[in-house]
């Protein structure tokens, strides 16, 4: 091994890295094709190219993603965000609340304010995530743990301990209505959320400083970055997409549940982690992330489909997870081989 | 003798009850590696931190092209072209070559008026920068992990490099390497201070200080026991310094 480095990789290994950086794109496909042989063959008809099935698809998916957009960020920089299944309740509560208690006022301004109070309040156990996190130095699962707790009390007091029932039709036309008949408007709102955070973790600075800080702290400190204040804004941009996914909660079911973002919070992280991220930091994609959800709004779907028990759902993403993890460990001894010992 | 780039003079510094640092100077030059040596805990770190900025000397100033330089902090000293590079490396090892030589300072570019970093620029020039010094790598997008630690170590002197250092702090470069990189990392630091780079070098190794160095200074317990061009002494001597049994005054 020298200063100087003139071997190439090996043609077979090429083959094997680059399929192991593909392997949720096969997986995806794979399950894909699983459950349309299986469609075909028990009903006669297609599974994925019915239009009804892809907009179940991909509502789920938007569920999942929202939450799980800001939480690729956390987990690149190092870190994790238990709080956003509460924050998420938290903020559907709270716009059911604020339009519940404006009746008189025209529905989409009723909405308008009910998703910016959502948002709003989202933001706080953001900050105090932050200050945590960046400011405390607070081991970032302690401190989101803590504040799981802490939005959790909150999202069920401000419910007042039940789900509250709204009545406004922008809300209703929000997380329900359609463009053209075909795209579901909460999938286009959150493709275009998805596409914004892209180009923050891909193309800007911020985004590299997300990957520096979560590879090595010292290197972006060297750099001159701000890492408290990097810390601060990784935890709110995750504090506002679970408002996000509390937000189309309310709007689709016209009703804000305390424990709407509960069930979603390990769908989340599971989607993180498939999407190729590593719980050690330093990487991650938001398409990656993208790929993740639907590999689980596919299978959550698909089981229902084909007539599984849900509880099936559960066994199988957890099996997808650990998979995930177990690729992606292959694939750094794999990138460690062809770099270095051959 | 032509000016020095880099004086300290007299500086001190103390940590509560531990005198890191007593009023300790030296001088350095343009196209000069100078050894700073000692025994664990005598002060080596302390000092190349006051000169980094990242601590502020209690006492003494530290004087840089004849500006006071004591106040500036770590990334007001880089700005004017002195670079540490400590043990660790600060390398981002998730990232590749050409973002981690841009880190802080990254190119970017406008597409539809949109800003987006520019990889590509910064790949290209990272590895003009990288053949500058005679090192080649095949492919620049690997993460830094996957490289060796001496082509890790020659990334980061490239960086510096690249940033138009002309002061260069190297926290035991070769500690960690194998013979062979060992002696590639040397002709590395001998082809900058060729090249007019002003060296400070903390080692343990004394074969190496021997080998790279024109001068060595030896702290010990914060203070400066000796100071000798590397021509005028021998190992002997200079252990004999590092264990306090000689002192100049």
């Amino acid at each position: 091994m020298s200063l100087i480095d003139s071997r190439a990789l090996p043609p077979h290994l090429r083959v094997l890295r680059t399929l192991t950086s593909a392997w949720s794109w096969i997986f995806l496909f794979l399950i894909v094709v699983f459950f349309e042989a299986w469609s075909w063959q028990t009903y006669g008809r297609t599974f994925i190219a019915n239009l009804y099935n892809l907009q179940s698809i991909l509502l789920t998916a938007t569920q999942i993603l929202m939450m799980a957009l800001g939480l690729t960020l956390v987990i690149i920089s190092a870190g994790i965000d238990l709080s956003i299944g509460f924050t998420a309740g938290l903020a559907a509560v709270t716009m059911a609340v604020v339009m519940r208690a404006t009746p008189e006022l025209a529905p989409p301004l009723s909405f308008a304010l009910g998703v910016g109070a959502g948002v709003g309040i989202a933001l706080v156990p953001g900050l105090i995530n932050g200050w945590l996190i960046g400011r405390l130095k607070v081991p970032s699962f302690i401190g989101t743990l803590g504040m799981f707790g802490v939005t959790r009390g909150m999202a069920f007091l401000v419910a007042g301990g039940a789900t509250v029932a709204v009545r406004n039709e922008t809300a209703r036309d929000f997380g329900n209505g359609r463009i053209a008949d075909i795209l579901p408007i909460p999938v286009l709102v959150a493709a275009t959320i998805t596409l914004l955070f892209h180009y923050l973790l891909a193309h800007t600075r911020f985004g590299l400083y997300v990957y520096a800080m979560g590879g090595n702290l010292q290197s972006a400190v060297r750099a001159g970055v701000n890492t408290t204040r990097l810390t601060f804004t990784i935890y709110l941009l995750s504090a506002f997409t679970a408002s996000m996914a509390g937000i189309f909660y309310t709007s689709r079911f016209s009703a804000g549940a305390a424990d709407a973002g509960e069930p979603i919070l390990l769908n989340a992280v599971a989607a993180v982690f498939i999407g190729g991220a590593s719980l050690t930091g330093g990487s991650g994609t938001i398409g990656g992330t993208v790929i993740g959800a639907l590999i689980i709004a596919i299978i959550q779907f698909g089981l229902v489909f084909i007539g599984m028990p849900p509880f099936w759902q559960f066994i199988t993403v957890g099996l997808v997870i650990i998979v995930a993890v177990l690729i992606d460990q292959s694939r750094d001894r794999l990138a460690r081989l062809t770099t270095s010992a051959a | 003798m032509s000016e020095p780039i880099l004086t300290v003079e007299g500086v001190s510094k103390r940590f509560g009850a531990t005198q890191a640092s007593k009023e300790v100077s030296l001088e350095l030059h343009a196209g000069e590696v100078l050894a700073l040596a000692g025994d664990n805990g005598a002060g080596k770190s302390t000092l190349i931190k006051m000169i980094a900025g990242a601590h502020v000397p209690d006492d003494g100033e530290i004087r840089y092209d004849g500006q006071r330089i004591g106040m500036l902090g770590p990334q007001g000293v880089r700005d004017l072209g002195i670079e540490t590079i400590y043990q660790d490396l600060a390398l981002a090892d998730n990232l590749d070559v050409g973002i981690n030589i841009f880190l802080g300072r990254e190119r970017m570019h406008r597409r539809f008026g949109i800003p987006f970093l520019d990889r590509r620029t910064m790949r290209d020039e990272a590895r003009g920068a990288l053949e500058h010094l005679g090192i080649r790598l095949n492919d620049l997008s690997v993460p830094v992990r996957f490289l060796s630690g001496g082509q890790r170590q020659a990334i980061a002197i490239s960086r510096a490099v690249y940033w138009k250092a002309r002061v260069l702090i190297m926290d035991e470069p070769t500690a960690a390497l194998g013979v062979p990189e060992q002696r590639e990392v040397k002709a590395l630091i001998r082809r900058l201070r060729g090249e007019g780079v002003a060296i400070i070098l903390i080692s343990h190794n004394l074969a190496d200080i021997f080998e790279l160095c024109d001068r060595i200074v030896v702290l010990e317990r914060g203070r400066k026991v000796g100071e000798r061009r590397i021509d005028d002494t021998d190992e002997d001597e200079v252990v004999a310094m590092m264990m306090g049994r000689v002192v100049d005054r």
